[in-house]
């Protein structure tokens, strides 16, 4: 029988690199990592994505998967065991639809948090806390958006991470605390503390420096 | 209120809806493809249901599926929930790598064709130029997968003779790109640059319970017209 072949193009600070690392490892397959250089790409990776020619890029016995969201979708629906979506088509309908809401509101409105000022970056601050409180609607008392265990929102909701990664590199702390928003503050420490999920955190001092380089000199 | 099981997918199906979206057709033409009954609620744009505001009270926007009292929304989320509740004539493919395809090309037209298009009607001047250029740089990739996807057997992108998930996302494209055109005073459709786009929304005009939903074209252009000029007209004002 022929192995297995999988291989995940990314790069080490990226969210949407980093969920197709916790779906993989979630599921426990064995995969080959290629650190992209998204200033010189790699023919590989646009070969295999020519469309979008982003990372991440999935590719299973040659065929190429792109898109994140897509991704973790083929993933669950490959690998069976360790579901990552529900099996209620309604619950899967709510996991779907607040994954597409964290990509298309909360990530643009985290984007212009770190390169506004002033009253801009007020407003835009007050929006983002917003949009968390919906999801901590989503989330209620549950242990994590998936329930008892980490699930696909779980995943898509990572970028809540680099959010409290750049306000750190700001100097800043009041978008995303304990006191603002205390359900989902409960949840990240939950996230950040599971142990599959752990490991494919950025390494925070490299990332910090990072955001202080790309971010930190419009202040 | 318990969630929806498999056990009540007979149980009732609402649509709120606005008759000049085609996010709403969208999830018509999902509910019709599998032969789903559902009652029809039209919204009105100035004055939106208190059901409506209740049932999506993160966007206020159409489409919202409420099937047994459970609201959805997001046309693309609606008709993944559609295909998983009723199994008849299934909308995405079973394979899983076909399945990822198609979810790929749904992102693909929603990000590069479906937005910049909104976005087109209204805008003007340099903005207005970049999102046309945008979505002829999109048109010429939707192009290259209809030659590569479709011949004289396979009319639609869900392969055969049936419209499946692809056609019904990109759908919109064949009564409303016209009179967006038209409104916002550029052109992105050329039939000899896109034939074989061209075949493809000729033969989606044709499938019949697309047909019957598609709203005449003077009509379209009317609204958008006044939705152009709102638009602008705020702008403008600021």
């Amino acid at each position: 029988m022929a192995e297995e072949e999988v291989k995940l193009f990314g790069t080490w600070a990226s969210p949407v690199s980093r969920r197709i690392e916790v779906a993989l490892k979630l599921k426990g397959v064995q995969y080959e990592y290629i650190e992209e250089d998204l200033t010189n790409k790699s023919p590989a990776l646009l070969n295999y994505n020519p469309v979008n020619k982003q990372i991440p890029v999935l590719v299973h016995n040659g065929k190429s998967v792109a898109e994140s969201l897509v991704i973790m979708e083929y993933i669950d629906e490959t690998w069976k065991h360790n579901p990552i979506l529900p099996a209620d088509p309604y619950e899967r309908a709510m996991a779907r639809f607040w994954a597409k809401y964290i990509d298309e509101k909360f990530w643009p409105a985290a984007m212009k948090i770190v390169v506004a000022n002033g009253e801009e970056q007020k407003g835009e601050i007050d929006e983002i806390q917003q949009q968390m409180k919906n999801l901590e609607g989503e989330l209620k008392e549950k242990k994590f958006f998936g329930g008892e265990s980490l699930g696909f929102l779980d995943i898509a909701a990572n970028i809540i991470i680099w959010l409290v990664v750049a306000q750190e590199a700001l100097g800043m702390d009041q978008i995303l605390n304990e006191e603002k928003l205390p359900v989902l503050y409960g949840w990240l420490q939950r996230l950040l503390d599971d142990a599959v999920f752990k490991e494919c955190v950025p390494p925070k001092d490299r990332h910090l420096d990072l955001f202080k380089v790309k971010f930190g000199s419009s202040k | 209120m318990a969630s929806g099981s498999v056990a009540d997918q007979e149980g009732q199906v609402m649509l709120l809806g606005f008759w000049f979206s085609a996010f709403v057709k969208r999830v018509e033409w999902a509910l019709k493809l599998k032969g789903i009954e559902y009652d029809y609620v039209e919204e009105d744009l100035t004055n939106k249901s208190t059901l409506l505001l209740t049932s999506n009270p993160i966007h206020k926007k159409v489409p919202v599926l409420i099937h047994n009292g459970n609201p959805i929304a997001e046309s693309l989320v609606i008709i993944e929930y559609i295909d998983e509740t009723w199994k008849q004539n299934p909308i995405l493919p079973q394979d899983p790598y076909e399945r990822a395809m198609a979810r790929f090309w749904a992102n693909f037209i929603e990000e590069k064709v479906t937005e910049p298009t909104g976005e087109a009607l209204v805008s003007q001047g340099e903005q207005q130029e970049k999102k046309v250029k945008e979505l002829k740089e999109a048109m010429e990739v939707v192009e290259g997968e209809a030659k590569a996807k479709l011949n004289k057997k396979t009319l639609f992108f869900g392969g055969g003779n049936g419209v499946g998930y692809v056609d019904i996302v990109l759908g919109w494209t064949c009564n409303w790109m016209e009179s967006i055109e038209e409104v916002g005073g550029f052109k992105v459709l050329d039939p000899e640059s896109q034939p074989q786009f061209h075949k493809w929304m000729a033969n989606v005009r044709e499938v019949p319970f697309i047909k019957t939903t598609l709203e005449p074209k003077e009509k379209l252009v009317e609204f958008f017209r006044m939705v152009r000029q709102d638009r602008l007209g705020l702008v403008a004002n600021k």
